[in-house]
């Protein structure tokens, strides 16, 4: 269970090898974190001895997210485990290569970000609903919000993926169970080592403090940093040959 | 019977979960319903929602709320034989005209009889008269076997001190037996002292309370320096009718009046209001206003309940709610009292008047809280960034000189915490084990709390 300043018991972190996966549970530990479940691709290769969140058990299991017909039993073996979830992070996802153009490489993007979103996204909620608490914490991105020349297949699956957690929280309201979608703007992290950075840029760990700030607040949606709500929310409207200008 | 499916929480509007609620009025009560409405994810009774925190709240299971019940006044006797869904409210209505009061009042008329056995509830006479639990003769509980049985202290001492304080984890309290005090009027003769600071809160206290029945500090928790720890003092006791007709003449012609106002009620919707300039404005006009030293008479709404003239006042911490931290430390841990009032007024969280008193002997119950020493109650905004690891570090301090920490209030301890806060936890499964083997009784703060 949360108590009442938002603080876990148990959190699960779906693509559990992510930076931000990572540091949002390093900033959501307390005495009262008991379990991390740390749901990765591929085991072998996380060295989970070399982690520590306090004083919680860390528990790693497999996901694959380009495996939709496995969640939803990922999920319930999580919860045979650990009992029930208060917070699951769906931290996975991938960058494509730069203008990125091959169908089949698209596709897979698709695949990963978008439909290994929906159906894990599914599974917990179902789990969430079922529990009659716990929330689901979606990190999507800006990318989503208005999508770019430069990565238009990546900002599209992110756009899916942000209006289907919209719409799944607005579909859990009464459940108990919530939805937090979280629009990070560049983050430095392994995903993005080697690009320039874009304006606005944060550390994982700051998306982690405004993770942990959006749950004591019961929020629905997070920004990160949070003027991006202000600046997106007057670059959606830009006219089309603006936004190409801004998009170097 | 009327079945909801919908989202709880407790006074402090944090952490809410969704349970089927089950209305049950008094008179739909049999031995078998709980079979009946038991989920694999158990039942917990609920009263008027007025436990801060998750005690009252069983995410993804059941919720049983019993409905008002009746009221047996055997005034000879002086008790009152009464449903345990009846609010001290209706109770307060039904016996202050006839000439008595509750043996224990909280600070809000809107609680169960129920959920007062169940948190063996205290109140500004503890030092005197202990807590709920301690004038109640016998009370009914629906077990989990299906059984409904009248529970007595002589006749089945372990389920009896399981149950008083022990958080509905034992069965559903459905009537109890209370003995009630005597009052010749429905007024107070209260004495209230403006204190400068904590040292001399804490002199008056231990020197003088012993001549009341009744006495509470407030205290600013965000005056630091030399004021640090300033209160107001009040302290009284029920007014004879002579001392009626002297301070009131007007009012001794009803001395058993009761009619409490609702002033104002908090609409939805509101952001924090209570953030600390907002506080420190507040306590500071609050402590200005208080008289150095004033005897008066007061209603009982004005002495023991004036926040219930403010409907829904919860409301006024917005969405994201407050918590209550309530503990108690033993009388000679003076100097842990004291450093946590300065971290406290140090710490940049917004305490609203914060509530010192001094608690007298332990009732017995094995979950009870009230044990002999310093009781100290704040209210903080549940967002605050920080506030867990502020609340983390006085737990331990609480800990470190053998306190504990009131579950009816508790929203973010720990299953560590609270066993060693209460030696007698143990016992207490035991007892739990034996009249629940199935696990029925279940709520969000025995998850959270490993209670179960």
């Amino acid at each position: 269970m949360n108590n009442a300043v938002a603080q876990p018991q148990t959190v699960v972190v779906l693509g559990g090898a992510s930076d931000i996966g990572q540091a949002i549970v390093a900033e959501l530990v307390s005495p009262a974190l008991r379990t991390v479940v740390l749901a990765v691709r591929r085991p072998e290769t996380l060295d989970a001895a070399a982690l520590a969140f306090g004083d919680a058990e860390i528990v790693v299991v497999p996901f694959d997210a380009e495996a939709p017909s496995t969640h939803a039993d990922v999920i319930d073996g999580i919860v045979d485990r650990v009992g029930d979830l208060d917070v699951v992070v769906q931290a996975f996802g991938q960058l494509g290569a730069p203008g990125l153009s091959d169908p089949v490489d698209a596709a897979m993007l698709a695949e990963v970000n978008y439909v290994g979103a929906v159906s894990s996204g599914l599974a917990v909620a179902e789990q969430l609903r079922r529990q009659g608490h716990g929330t689901l914490v979606v990190l999507s991105s800006v990318a989503g919000v208005r999508t770019r020349a430069s990565n238009f297949v990546y900002g599209s699956t992110k756009a899916g993926q942000d209006g289907f957690a919209t719409g799944l929280g607005h579909s859990l309201a009464g459940t108990g169970a919530r939805v937090m979608t979280v629009r990070p703007g560049f983050v430095r992290s392994s995903m993005t080592a080697g690009m320039s950075e874009a304006p606005f840029s944060v550390d994982p760990t700051d998306v982690a403090a405004a993770v942990a700030g959006g749950l004591r607040r019961h929020r629905s949606v997070v920004w990160v940093p949070g003027i991006l709500r202000v600046v997106m929310g007057l670059l959606r409207f830009a006219p089309d040959a603006v936004w190409r200008r801004l998009d170097r | 019977m009327r079945t909801t499916h919908r989202e709880l929480t407790g006074w402090g509007r944090t952490a809410p979960s969704t349970a089927t609620v089950h209305d049950v009025s008094a008179d739909e009560l049999a031995p078998e319903i709980i079979q009946r409405l038991v989920t694999p994810r158990g039942i917990i009774a609920r009263g008027l929602g007025r436990a801060y925190g998750d005690s009252a709240q069983n995410a993804g299971g059941a919720v049983l709320r019993l409905g008002p019940g009746p009221i047996h006044l055997d005034a000879a006797a002086g008790t009152v034989r009464v449903g345990a869904g009846v609010s001290l409210d209706e109770l307060l209505r039904h016996v202050v005209p006839r000439g008595f009061f509750v043996p224990v009042s909280p600070g809000t008329r809107f609680v169960t009889v129920g959920g007062a056995v169940a948190s063996d509830i205290h109140g500004k006479n503890h030092h005197v008269d202990g807590s709920f639990g301690a004038h109640v003769e016998a009370f009914t509980l629906l077990t989990a076997d299906g059984d409904q049985r009248v529970v007595t202290p002589q006749a089945d001492p372990d389920l009896w001190w399981a149950t008083i304080g022990g958080m509905g984890l034992t069965g559903v309290i459905t009537e109890a037996i209370v003995r009630l005090l005597a009052i010749e009027t429905s007024r107070c003769i209260v004495d209230t002292e403006r204190v400068p600071n904590l040292d001399s809160l804490l002199e008056r206290m231990e020197s003088g309370d012993h001549r009341y029945r009744y006495s509470v500090a407030w205290v600013d928790l965000v005056a630091s320096g030399s004021n640090l720890g300033r209160a107001v003092l009040t302290r009284g006791d029920h007014a004879t009718s002579a001392e009626l007709a002297e301070y009131d003449a007007d009012g001794a012609a009803d001395p058993l009046a009761f009619a409490p106002p609702s002033l104002a009620k908090v609409p939805q919707g509101l952001p924090n209001l209570l953030s600390r300039p907002a506080v420190r404005a507040f306590n500071e006009l609050w402590y200005r206003k208080a008289q150095r030293e004033h005897r008066s008479i007061e209603s009982i709404t004005g002495f023991f309940h004036p926040l219930d003239m403010i409907g829904d006042w919860n409301r006024l911490y917005g969405r994201p709610g407050f918590l209550q931290y309530q503990f108690v430390v033993p009388f000679q841990a003076v100097d842990t009292l004291r450093s946590i009032v300065a971290t406290v007024a140090d710490s940049g969280h917004a305490s609203f008047l914060a509530v010192l008193k001094r608690f007298g002997a332990e009732s017995g119950g094995m979950l009870s809280f009230p044990t002999p020493g310093w009781t100290l109650t704040l209210d903080l905004p549940a967002a605050a960034p920080g506030l867990g690891e502020l609340l983390a570090d006085l737990d331990r301090r609480v800990l470190a000189v053998g306190g504990r920490h009131y579950l009816a209030k508790d929203a973010t301890t720990t299953p560590e915490v609270i066993r060693a806060g209460y030696p007698r936890l143990d016992e207490f499964l035991q007892v739990r084990r034996r009249v629940d083997p199935h696990g029925w009784w279940v709520s969000d703060q025995a998850r959270r709390l490993d209670l179960l």
